[in-house]
This record gives structure tokens, sequence and C-alpha cells, in this order.
């Protein structure tokens, strides 16, 4: 029962969504007259990270022309990440070499309705970066003999552990031949910023079609305050945490003074 | 019951870090120690990420040694005089330590030098403690414990700038309690703890204070030696959160008045034999985790904004 709502749900939204989509068409028509044979929205636009949040599941959905496969990619905003080696000395495992890699998205989301190596020819899936696997990260290390590739593999596999990186194959159900939908988990530490949900329309080995929706991740409320208030002003934060601290102390003791 | 924390970024159960703290707090108002050398490990076990750890654990410290402090403040058992002492060297110690910490944070040891300071320092702490109880309580079996000296007079205590510490009846070099409140603030910035385990023995061994205002005198300096770290932490590294700091803080107020009132009713040497074998388990733990072969022989830090 609670299924067949979730899908009535998508349906109706999807139809808001083609209706829109036909209005929008309709002036866009006049100058380009190739119909869009792909629609695709998120369930929200905001994740709010606030002092309750354990993570949360936002919900893809969308419609195509009835051929096809369809690929998602939700991706976070790139930094630099460091990848250490280590190594025993003297029998304590230390960090050793480190490579440090850029344009590493914080969070790497892949959903497909079949295997992408059976939709995409290699080429294809590195141009786009479409798989955590195709992700072009570029090391800025100096590489003297040592391996970068076991470092981007490890990097990978770190990110994978920590559930910030997820290949989803198959994760995507098609409601019938024309709606999709899927759903994307982003647990309790996912990076802030702006993100992209990319949605590709595959067929015949090509990329027929590609939509993009914009995602924000953010900190609202008590948790955004403490933080911008840790980062922008670090000494007035550290004054007033000490005498939150020394009042805390005080407090206790007079509170069992008499116990 | 999960809370988002803002500055570990992270979600963590609240009632799991209240348990702690109440557990930890209760054993700190046993000993009169800060508890900030079984807190950092357990932050870090839990997946708090190291140097939020070693931060916030220094805040945390700050409230539970004010506590604790007043405590014994009320039963005359603080030597002001040598407590200021101590932490004019622990304010000058802690920032070298903050120094350090940052340094090694930026070239990727960080994790590395928390383990090893705690390994080195626990062991060398809990073993001298250990035996020196141990040594203590079959002596007074014996039946043969015969009244020493008030302390031992050592080469260190001739030092020149000499003070007199009358609630510490000690008329010692003031160069000593200054080198050993130096010590204590490094330990304190790197390793996120108060330092109470190494001050206390340090007093009773080094200093010769008399037992019964050990504690209290340490409590006192630790509050401003952990203040400074918080302080300083929270201005270099941003890795101070407040909110798991204040949820630690509830725990272990509560538990160390409980803790308090339970030390008092104990004889000395079996509280420093019972400390010695906690900080040797710890050590233990820590060590065994140094050594043994990681899940990944790979690991990933972002390179955030904040380390300048």
């Amino acid at each position: 029962m609670k299924k067949f709502c979730g899908s009535l749900t998508i349906l109706i939204l999807t139809f808001c969504l083609i209706k829109e989509q036909a209005a929008s068409e309709e002036i866009k028509d006049q100058n380009n007259l190739i119909h869009s044979p792909l629609v695709a929205d998120l369930s929200e636009d905001l994740i709010a990270i606030t002092t309750r949040f354990t993570g949360t599941e936002v919900l893809l959905f969308g419609a195509t022309n009835g051929i096809g496969d369809v690929i998602v990619v939700v991706r976070a905003p790139s930094s630099q990440v460091t990848v250490r080696q280590k190594g025993r000395v003297g029998g304590v495992w230390i960090n050793k070499e480190g490579v440090i890699f850029n344009n590493v998205p914080g969070f790497y989301h892949l959903a497909s309705s079949r295997s992408i190596d059976k939709l995409l020819p290699p080429t294809v899936l590195k141009k786009e970066q479409i798989g955590a696997e195709n992700l072009s990260v570029v090391s800025a290390t100096k590489a003297d003999g040592l391996d970068i590739s076991t470092y981007k593999k490890a990097l990978i596999r770190n990110k994978k552990r920590s559930g910030l990186y997820n290949s989803q194959p198959g994760k995507i159900t098609f409601l019938s031949n024309r709606l999709f939908k899927t759903s994307v988990d982003f647990p309790s530490s996912v990076p802030i910023g702006k993100y992209s949900a990319i949605v590709y329309l595959v067929h015949n080995g090509k990329i027929i079609d590609r939509t993009t929706t914009p995602l924000q991740v953010q900190k609202t409320g008590f948790e955004a305050k403490v933080y911008e208030f840790a980062n922008n002003q670090p000494s007035y934060y550290g004054i007033v945490a000490v005498v939150i601290a020394l009042f805390a102390g005080w407090l206790a003791s007079v509170m069992f003074r008499n116990v | 019951m999960n809370i988002y924390l803002p500055i570990a970024e992270m979600s963590v159960d609240v009632f799991l870090i209240l348990g702690l703290g109440g557990a930890v707090g209760f054993l700190s108002g046993l000993f009169g120690v800060g508890g900030g050398f079984l807190m950092t490990p357990l932050l870090i076990f839990i997946g708090i990420p190291p140097a939020v750890s070693v931060a916030t654990e220094a805040n945390q410290i700050v409230a539970a040694s004010v506590s604790g402090a007043l405590a014994h403040m009320r039963r005359k058992n603080v030597d002001f005089k040598m407590g200021l002492v101590l932490t004019a060297g622990g304010f000058v110690g802690s920032g070298v330590g903050v120094l350090i910490f940052t340094l090694l944070r930026q070239v990727g040891q960080v994790d590395l030098l928390i383990a090893s300071s705690y390994v080195v320092m626990l062991a060398a702490i809990g073993s001298l403690m250990l035996f020196e109880s141990s040594r203590t309580i079959l002596r007074r079996q014996a039946g043969t414990a015969t009244r020493g000296k008030l302390h031992q007079h050592m080469w260190l205590h001739g030092l020149p700038f000499k003070m007199r510490f009358r609630r510490s009846r000690l008329y010692i070099s003031a160069i000593l309690p200054l080198g050993i409140g130096f010590i204590v603030g490094i330990l304190a910035a790197i390793m996120g703890v108060g330092g109470g385990f190494i001050m206390v023995p340090a007093m009773i061994y080094l200093l010769g204070m008399p037992t019964a205002i050990v504690v209290g005198t340490s409590l006192f300096q630790i509050i401003f030696v952990t203040s400074s770290v918080t302080f300083l932490q929270a201005t270099t590294n941003q890795t101070v959160d407040i909110v798991l700091a204040l949820l630690l803080l509830t725990g272990a107020v509560v538990g160390a008045q409980f803790g308090t009132k339970v030390g008092t009713r104990l004889r000395g040497e079996q509280l420093r034999g019972l400390l010695a074998i906690l900080v040797l388990v710890v050590c233990g733990k820590i060590a065994y985790d140094l050594v043994s072969t990681p899940i990944d022989l790979f690991s990933i830090s972002e390179i955030t904004g904040f380390v300048r």
C-alpha cells in the first residue's frame, strides 16, 4: 500500500513536471524544435543539516520518451585530499608517503538502470566522469617512483567505506517504460556545498540527453551558527567555550555542595 | 537519540556521550585527575576525529577541574602559590604544545604523535605508580612501616630562585614547579589531557609535596592550563566542538562529584595502585592499535582551509 502511494506520488509529480516542461517547451520550441526526451527532478532541493540530522534520503524521479537507459550521478563540490600509505617502522604502523589529489568530490553517488559498462564505451565514461573509478582526480604531487593508481584506488576505497562514494547499478527502477525513480542516500557525515544531480539518457552506447538539477547541502539553525562562529571568530569562540566550561563546573559544584 | 556535532561534523548518540562523560568524570573525581587520558582515546575510538577529540577534551576538563578544585578548596587542600607557579609554566608549555600539534597536523603525523605520546607517558607513569604503591602496601602488611622524613631532599631542590610554599611546607627552587608546569602544558595540548596523571606523581616524588594537598593543587592549575589549551586550539585549529564538550561535561561534572566522595574513603596508596592499573590498561590498548595491522594500509585526509 505504502509503495503504491509512493509510486502514485511520483506519477503525479512527474505528470506535473511534464506539463510544466511542455509549457516552457512551447516558448523554447520557437527556436529549438527538438523536443527534450528526458525530464527529471529531486524530491528536495535542499538538505538541511540540523541538530537531529542523521543522514537522509532524497528521491530522484523523471520520465524518458520510452527508449534507452538512465544513469544518475550525484556529486558534491571538489576539494584536495591527501592519501597516505602506512608502513611498518620498528613494528609500528606510521604514515609514510602521501599523494595529494585535486578535484576530489566530497560525495559521489552513481545509479544506473543497468551496469554502466554495458551502456557506454570506456572513453565516454571517462570523459563524463561516470563511475567513481572514472573520476578525473589528478595528483598534485610529482610521482617519483610511487604508483599513483594504487593511491587513487585507495582513495575511492576509503571514500566508499565511509559511505561517501557509492555506485548502485540497477538501482533505478522504471515504473512504466517511461517513468523512473531512484533514491540517493546521504550519510550524516555528508559534506556541505552545492551539489549537482546529473541524469543521462543513454541509448546504443551514446548519450542522447542529459539534465542537471542543483541540490544544496547546508547546515542550518544552531548547527550553522556554531560552525560559523568557530570559523569566523575563532578567538571569541575559544573564550566563550572556556567561559561556558568554567560556569558549568562552578554550577555543578554549587548544585552538589550539600549532596 | 542522536545529535549532530557541528565541528566534528558527525552524528552521535547523546546517551553514549553522556554515559562516557559520567563514567570518566567519576574516575576523575576519584583519582583527582582530569580524566582526559581516558576520555580522549575513547572519543577517538568512537570515531571523533583525533584533532577534535584532543581540543574538545581540553575544554571539557576545564569544567571537570573547576568543580573538582572547588570541592578541594572548601577542604583547604589547595596550595594556591604552588598552583600559580605551575600555571605560569603551563601557559608557556601549552603554547609550545599547540604549535607542535599544528605543525604535525600539516604533515599528517598528528595521530601518531598523539598515540605514541600516550604510550610512552602512560607506560612510564603507570609502572612507576604501580611499583611504588604495591611497595607501600606490602610494607604496611609486613608491619615495618617507619615514619621517615617529611620528604626527600634532592639536588633538584637546591637550584636557585628559592621560594617558600607555606601550604606545602616546602622551600624549593621555583624553577622546579615552573619546569613541571611547562612539560605538563605541552602534554596537555598534544594529548588533550589535564596532565593530572603526570602532575600528581611529579608533585609527590619530585617536589615532595604532602599527598593531601597534591590533588587539589593539581586540579587548580589544570583549570588554567586547559583553558589556555582550549583557547589556543580554538584559535589555531578550530577543532573545539562546543556541543560535544557540553554533553561530555554534563556527564562528567555529575560523575566527578560522586567520585570525589568515594575517593575520600580510600587510602592513598590503594588509590594510586588502582589508578596505575587503569593507566596501564589504556596504554596497552593504544600500543596494540599502533602495532596491529590496520584494516586499510591507506588513509585519506581532507585538506581543508582551516589549517592556517
